[in-house]
């Protein structure tokens, strides 16, 4: 399965889908998602947390990487 | 209690309680905010419809694009981007617009409305959820405008200046600027005090992310009370307002800007509500965006003042008369168009393709 989910540029709620949509076919693992802008990385944010994930954010240039382990 | 939902719930009661303190300062009943109304009186001060009574250069407008702008930068979140299907958006922008006329009021207003006890809003919120509702399906086939990218800083300042041009012209009161002299446009608080609580919504909007259509959706579509615990707070202190200030007026007939026409309430904000989420926010969300620095959010806000103006001249919006023809035409033509959009940006256009056969790449 590839970990990596771009959802850079697309607008809410789409990133959460996308994200979303990973976390519940896995139960385990580690997912670095890229999103441009501080409302994306807000709601994946919440969603992932919401899900039970752990996140980590960190910027990289103009957008933002999340870790998200399990 | 997270910070998060301190932050939308505090936002929340401080909207609903400048809502009520707007009406009593000077702004038409039940519209201490109203996105739609506003832009539509800026689109009429700006010359760009003749209707006399809906005319001002609304500070509130202003202040909200500004109070965008001043939080996201003071939090650096300021983010200048764009190109995300810019003429859609125009044109989502525009149909927001003629279905929130249609009912006399954005959503923001609908709660207001409601909260003032105009009954005729209990018609429109159904159609408002059934407008998301719909918008939602097309979310889940994959329904998308494309990515953004990020772009110049000048370019995300475009809104900021567009705020500040208009604050100079409602100062400035040049003779081509039209201000009204009766109806709902020349009901108006004190300027600053207007702009004063545009700025202070503005700056609570981009911190909590407020959006009417947002919390509707994310808790149909994700089953998450975030953004609903917000509106849902606004509401009810608009409410407790209303009654403490002895505005709660009960009933359908003789409401203050509004019709009683049931079916053209609930069809105008489902027009609103579908285009909403296709373009990813509600009007006053799209104005916050834009002072973040989203020329996507600007493109979306000329297409509401585009739709204002169109609205206007062709007899589109209702009135206390109720919904003319043209009215009626216009949303069906709406929902169509969205409709269109919606099949055109998801997968359903592959499988739409797919039955009618016969495609060929261009490439």
């Amino acid at each position: 399965m590839d970990n990596a989910i771009d959802v850079r540029g697309l607008s809410c709620p789409e990133p959460v889908i996308e994200v979303k949509k990973a976390l519940s076919q896995a139960t385990s693992g580690e997912f670095t998602v890229l999103v441009s802008s501080p409302v994306a990385r807000d709601n994946v944010k919440r969603t992932a947390t919401g899900m039970g994930w752990k996140v980590e954010v960190a910027p990289e240039g103009e957008d933002f990487k999340l870790t998200i382990t399990s | 209690m997270s910070k998060d939902k301190i932050l939308i719930t505090a936002s929340g009661i401080v909207v609903g309680v400048l809502a009520v303190a707007l009406v009593h300062l000077g702004n038409p009943l039940n519209m201490g905010f109203c996105i739609a109304c506003f832009i539509r009186d800026i689109a009429g001060a700006m010359g760009m419809h003749q209707a006399g009574v809906v005319q001002y250069l609304r500070p509130e407008i202003i202040g909200l694009i500004l109070g965008g702008f001043v939080a996201s930068k003071f939090w650096r979140e300021f983010n200048s981007s764009g190109g995300s299907s810019p003429s859609t958006r125009f044109i989502l922008g525009a149909i927001m617009m003629i279905g929130a006329l249609v009912f006399l009021g954005c959503p923001l207003r609908m709660m207001l409305r409601l909260a003032g006890g105009d009954l005729n809003a209990l018609v429109a919120v159904p159609g408002y959820v059934f407008g998301v509702w719909i918008g939602i399906l097309f979310l889940k086939k994959e329904f998308t405008l494309g990515r953004s990218q990020h772009q110049s800083s000048a370019n995300g300042l475009v809104s900021v200046f567009l705020a500040l041009f208009w604050l100079v012209l409602l100062l400035a009161a040049p003779t081509f600027i039209y201000f009204s002299q009766e109806g709902p446009g020349s009901m108006y608080a004190f300027w600053a005090v207007s702009l004063g609580a545009g700025l202070l919504t503005g700056v609570l909007a981009q911190r909590s992310r407020l959006c009417t259509m947002g919390g509707i959706r994310d808790l149909i579509l994700f089953r998450d009370t975030h953004l609903f615990t917000g509106i849902l707070a606004l509401f009810l202190v608009a409410l407790a307002g209303k009654l403490v200030t002895g505005l709660f007026e009960p009933g359908f007939l003789e409401q203050p800007v509004a019709h009683t026409d049931g079916i053209w309430n609930f069809l105008g904000l489902a027009v609103t509500g579908f285009a909403a989420v296709l373009a990813g926010g509600c009007p006053m969300r799209q104005l916050i965006l834009a002072g973040e620095g989203n020329s996507d959010g600007l493109i979306t806000v000329l297409g509401m003042l585009s739709g204002a103006a169109i609205s206007h001249n062709f007899a589109l919006a209702g009135s206390p008369d109720g919904v003319g023809l043209n009215a009626q035409i216009a949303v069906g033509v709406c929902l169509v168009i969205l409709i269109l959009i919606g099949i055109g940006n998801s997968g359903l256009r592959s499988s739409f393709r797919g039955k009618v056969g016969n495609t060929r790449s261009l490439n």
